[in-house]
């Protein structure tokens, strides 16, 4: 099967070559959680997750809200 | 029929930006002992503003782990996503941008670029760069800064919707080291300016506030207090006893004692 090398937060991952933002939530069983997501440093809105295809090269950063000053 | 003083009642609010609010004290969510207790003590603190950090989720990891925001509900309590943690303008307003699609489009959010560790210290050319991108993009930016009233006044000048200087380095308690200063910036500005960082103990939030700060942002001293919330307590009655003294304007300081009691009618005799 072809697939797409991409970086998330900063590590090496694979995914089906006709992969969307959606898929790779989905794969991280981090649907519906609260996020976002950058990819190649522009946010991807929750509305285009599933219309947005990953491509080899692609880095994205998956972020959430964690305890702060 | 009793007077009522606009800021003894519930006139007295706190506004920054297009948002208002009751309480003038803010508070961080970092170094609690677990969300339950984070819980609590900012429930016991009063505050309705909360800072929280923006991390990337662990890949791989347990994915069912409990989420701060399931305990601080963004229905109940106003999340100011914070840059803490930030050493660049890029990374600061990358940080902005994903807090703001994380919370569907809020855009209030805490600029703060550090320079070093051992400081903490603000890098204040970084975050003048990060500001002026961040107005630009629509942000209302609170900002983190040093106590130097120029570049305070820069920081309003680019449109920063508060300004907030440190009391004493970062996570180091030693309270208002730097109050002339403090007080040159609220002469200077008109934006609200809150002391965000330093304060160890409830009567350094009430220095702050009698000082005619508008608020104080906080999170060390409530977190590592041997009893939070016991101390997020004490940290609401300071910071609302602060500016009440504000608000009702202190006595002059006198070099010389003034009797409390009328001198006149003495029983026995007047001391030479």
């Amino acid at each position: 099967m072809k697939t797409v090398d991409i970086s998330v937060n900063g590590e090496a991952c694979s995914m089906p070559a006709d992969a969307s933002v959606a898929d790779l939530l989905a794969e991280l069983k981090l649907a519906g959680r609260r996020i976002a997501v950058e990819l190649n440093e522009n946010i991807v809105p929750k509305s285009s997750y599933a219309q947005t295809r990953l491509a080899t090269g692609d880095q994205l950063e998956i972020v959430h809200a964690i305890g702060g000053g | 029929m009793s007077i009522v003083r606009p800021g003894a009642s519930e006139a007295d609010r706190f506004t920054v930006g297009s948002h208002t609010f009751n309480s003038r004290l803010l508070v961080g969510t970092g170094k609690y002992r677990d969300f339950e207790q984070t819980r609590l003590a900012i429930e016991a603190s009063g505050a309705e503003i909360v800072t929280v950090a923006i991390r990337r989720t662990n890949i791989g990891q347990n994915a069912d782990e409990p989420n701060l925001l399931d305990y601080l509900p963004p229905d109940k309590y106003t999340i100011l996503p914070n840059t803490a943690g930030c050493h660049t303008a890029k990374d600061a307003v990358r940080t902005c941008r994903l807090a703001r699609e994380l919370l569907d489009g809020w855009n209030l959010v805490k600029l703060e670029v550090l320079s070093e560790h051992k400081t903490l210290y603000p890098d204040v050319v970084e975050t003048l760069n990060a500001a002026e991108v961040l107005v630009r993009d629509g942000f209302e930016v609170m900002v983190y800064t040093s106590d130097d009233p120029i570049v305070a006044r820069q920081l309003e000048a680019i449109g920063c919707k508060a300004v907030m200087p440190l009391g004493a380095p970062i996570g180091s308690g030693l309270g208002l080291q730097n109050p002339y200063n403090i007080a040159m910036i609220l002469e200077e500005l008109t934006v609200p300016v809150l002391v965000d960082a330093g304060v160890g103990t409830a009567s350094e939030a009430a220095v702050a506030m009698e000082l005619g700060c508008d608020g104080v942002l906080m999170n060390t001293a409530i977190a590592l207090a041997e009893d939070p919330i016991m101390m997020a307590r004490a940290m609401r009655l300071a910071v609302e006893s602060g500016r009440l003294a504000y608000l009702a304007g202190r006595m002059p300081r006198r070099a010389h004692a003034s009797a409390s009691s009328p001198m006149d009618n003495l029983v026995g005799r007047r001391p030479g």
